[in-house]
C-alpha cells in the first residue's frame, strides 16, 4: 500500500429524495505518471490509482478510468441523483492492487 | 546595511521581464468557503521604505489557481492538514507521548502563534521558527527523532498549526531582543548574490507585478505558508522557497534551519505585517 | 488579459514551433485512442463541452471540466502528451448529469479533445487549445 494515501469526500449530510447533489473527491497520491526518469536516468515505473467510482447501494453514480496525466492528488467533481437515504461508497484501485474506500451516509428527510 | 546596485540589478530584470498591466485578478477579495474574508491587501508598515501598499501572493495567480484555496476542499494542501491531524494523536519516542497528550486543549490552543512567529526566543537565545517549537517538542518532551525541516510531517503538522490562525494579521516583533536578527534579515533581502548578482528585492520590491519570463512576480510575502505549489504537489516551507529562490540566482543557498534563513524569515515575515495569517495557501 | 507586443511574439513562437512538428504523427497519437472509443463510426460537433484554462498556469494541474447531457461515456485525450489517455468517465444509473472536472498534467501546450458517446450510440466531440507557460523561474 502506497504510504500516506488519505481520501476526502464531500457529500452533503441531507437531501430530499430525487435531489442531484455535487460530489467531491481527492485522494493523496503521487501519480507516478512512468514518465519521469530517476537520477541515473533510468524509467520509474508508473504507480497511479487507475480507477475511481462512487455507487449508492450498488447502483454505479461514475466509473472513472486513469492514466497518468492525472494530476498527484486526484481530485474529481461529479453529480449524483439520491434517491433515497443510504450510503455513498467511494472506491480508488492503485496499481499496486491496494483498494481505497470511504462511505459517506446522507439522510433524505 | 548594504544597497543593492540598482542599475545593474535593473538592466538584467528589465531584459529577463514583460512588462504587464496590473493582473486583473489583484483587486479581487480572497474569502474562503464563502465566509472567511481575508486581508489579502493593505497599506504596508511602517518601516517598509519602498513600498505602499503590500499584497498577499495569492493575488499573482491566475484565476483557476486562486480558487483552488477559496475552498478548503478544494485546497490540495488540506490533505496535508488532515494527515497532519492524525499525525497529532500519534504516540512517538521514549516519553510515550503524542501532541495531544500535552496540548489537551487541541491544536486549537495555538490560534495567533502563527501570526507571531519567527520570534526572538530568551531560552534559545535566538530566533525561533515554528519548526524549531515543533521539533523542541520532539526531542525535548516526546523523546522522538527531530523532523528535517522541509519533511512531509513537519510541512504538514505546521500547516495544521498555522491553520489555527488563520484571518488574523502578521504581526511579528522586529524591536527589541527581535531587532538584531531582523537587521541581518534585511541585509541578506537587499544584498544581491549569486551569479545572476541579485537580491530578494531585485524580484520582490522592484519588480512584482511583472514577468520574469513565463512567471509572475509577486512580493515574495511568507503570510500563506507553508504552501500548496502545483509544481511540486506539496506542501512547503519558507525556507525551502528561499532555497529555491537562492538557486534560480544561482547563488549559494544557506541551510534551511540556517541563523540567516531564519532572521530573513523574520524580516520577510514583517515586510507583510498586516495581511492576514492564509492558513495552508495554493501557489504556483 | 492584455495582450502586447511581446505576448504576441511568445505565442507566435509557440504556434510556430507546433507547426514544425510532423502534423500527422501528432493527430495520429489522439486519432487512436477515439478509434479505440468510436469504432471509427462519425463523430459530431456539438451536444459536449470540454471546459479547460486559455491558459494554464501550470502544467502540473490543469483544471478541466467535460460536459454532455445524455452521455453514457466520455474520453479526454491531450494529443501533446507522451501519453495521450487522460481519463475515461463512464456515467451510471444514478448520475445526476453528465459532466465532470477534474485536475490533469499537461507536458507543453497542446489540444485537448473530449468524445462522448452518447446513449443512441452517437459519438460528439470537442476540443480545446490549451498553452501551458514554461520557464521562468518559480523556484
Amino acid at each position: 500500500m502506497a504510504i500516506g494515501v488519505k481520501p476526502r469526500v464531500k457529500v452533503p449530510k441531507t437531501a430530499s429524495a430525487g435531489d442531484v447533489i455535487t460530489i467531491k473527491t481527492l485522494i493523496s497520491h503521487k501519480m507516478e505518471s512512468g514518465q519521469r526518469k530517476d537520477k541515473e536516468g533510468n524509467r520509474i515505473p508508473q504507480s497511479i490509482i487507475n480507477t475511481f467510482s462512487c455507487d449508492f447501494k450498488g447502483q454505479n453514480v461514475i466509473t472513472v478510468s486513469l492514466s497518468g496525466a492525472i494530476s498527484t492528488n486526484p481530485y474529481f467533481q461529479f453529480k449524483a441523483i439520491v434517491p433515497e437515504s443510504g450510503d455513498f461508497e467511494f472506491t480508488w484501485n492503485d496499481d499496486d492492487g491496494s483498494v481505497y474506500t470511504e462511505t459517506k451516509t446522507i439522510s433524505v428527510g | 546595511m548594504i544597497k543593492p546596485n540598482l542599475q545593474r540589478v535593473a538592466s538584467i530584470v528589465t531584459v529577463a521581464a514583460l512588462t504587464f498591466s496590473l493582473n486583473a485578478a489583484v483587486a479581487s477579495d480572497l474569502v474562503i468557503n464563502e465566509e472567511i474574508s481575508l486581508t489579502n491587501e493593505t497599506a504596508a508598515p511602517a518601516h517598509l521604505e519602498n513600498l505602499t501598499t503590500i499584497y498577499s501572493g495569492w493575488n499573482f495567480r491566475k484565476s483557476e489557481t486562486q480558487s483552488l484555496q477559496m475552498d478548503d476542499f478544494d485546497n490540495p494542501g488540506m490533505i496535508f492538514v488532515d494527515q497532519a491531524i492524525d499525525q497529532w494523536n500519534v504516540v512517538e519516542g521514549e516519553a510515550g507521548k503524542s501532541c495531544a497528550a500535552c496540548h489537551t486543549g487541541g491544536v486549537e490552543e495555538f490560534a495567533g502563534l502563527r501570526a507571531v512567529l519567527p520570534r526572538y526566543d530568551e531560552e534559545a537565545g535566538g530566533i525561533q521558527s515554528m519548526e524549531d517549537y515543533i521539533n523542541e517538542c520532539r526531542t525535548d518532551r516526546m523523546q522522538a527523532d527531530a523532523w528535517k525541516w522541509s519533511e512531509s510531517k513537519m510541512t504538514a503538522m505546521t500547516a495544521l498549526i498555522g491553520l489555527q490562525s488563520r484571518g488574523m494579521p502578521v504581526n511579528v516583533a522586529i524591536d527589541g531582543d527581535a531587532a538584531e536578527a531582523w537587521e541581518l534579515g534585511k541585509e541578506i533581502y537587499y544584498q544581491p548574490v549569486g551569479q545572476l548578482d541579485m537580491a530578494c528585492a531585485s524580484c520582490h520590491e522592484d519588480n512584482y507585478n511583472t514577468y520574469i519570463r513565463a512567471d509572475f512576480l509577486s512580493q515574495g510575502q511568507t503570510n500563506g505558508f507553508p504552501a500548496y505549489r502545483l509544481k511540486n504537489a506539496k506542501l512547503n516551507s519558507i525556507h525551502a522557497r528561499f532555497k529555491g529562490c537562492m538557486k534560480n540566482i544561482r547563488a549559494t543557498p544557506y541551510k534551511e534551519g540556517s541563523d540567516e534563513f531564519r532572521a530573513l524569515e523574520l524580516y520577510v515575515a514583517s515586510r507583510g505585517n498586516g495581511l492576514s495569517v492564509e492558513g495552508t495557501s495554493v501557489r504556483n | 488579459m492584455q495582450f502586447n507586443r511581446r505576448d504576441a511574439l511568445i505565442i507566435g513562437a509557440g504556434a510556430a514551433t507546433v507547426a514544425l512538428l510532423p502534423m500527422q504523427a501528432f493527430a495520429a497519437a489522439g486519432d487512436d485512442e477515439i478509434m479505440a472509443f468510436t469504432g471509427g463510426a462519425d463523430v459530431t460537433e456539438g451536444g459536449i463541452v470540454l471546459t479547460a484554462p486559455e491558459i494554464a498556469e501550470n502544467g502540473n494541474t490543469v483544471p478541466v471540466a467535460v460536459s454532455a447531457p445524455g452521455a453514457v461515456s466520455i474520453i479526454l485525450i491531450a494529443t501533446g502528451n507522451p501519453n495521450p489517455k487522460v481519463a475515461k468517465f463512464t456515467f451510471g444509473p444514478l448520475a445526476g448529469s453528465q459532466d465532470a472536472s477534474t485536475r490533469i498534467r499537461l507536458a507543453g501546450t497542446q489540444e485537448l479533445i473530449a468524445v462522448a458517446q452518447m446513449a443512441d450510440g452517437t459519438f460528439a466531440r470537442d476540443s480545446k487549445i490549451v498553452k501551458v507557460t514554461i520557464g521562468g523561474c518559480g523556484g
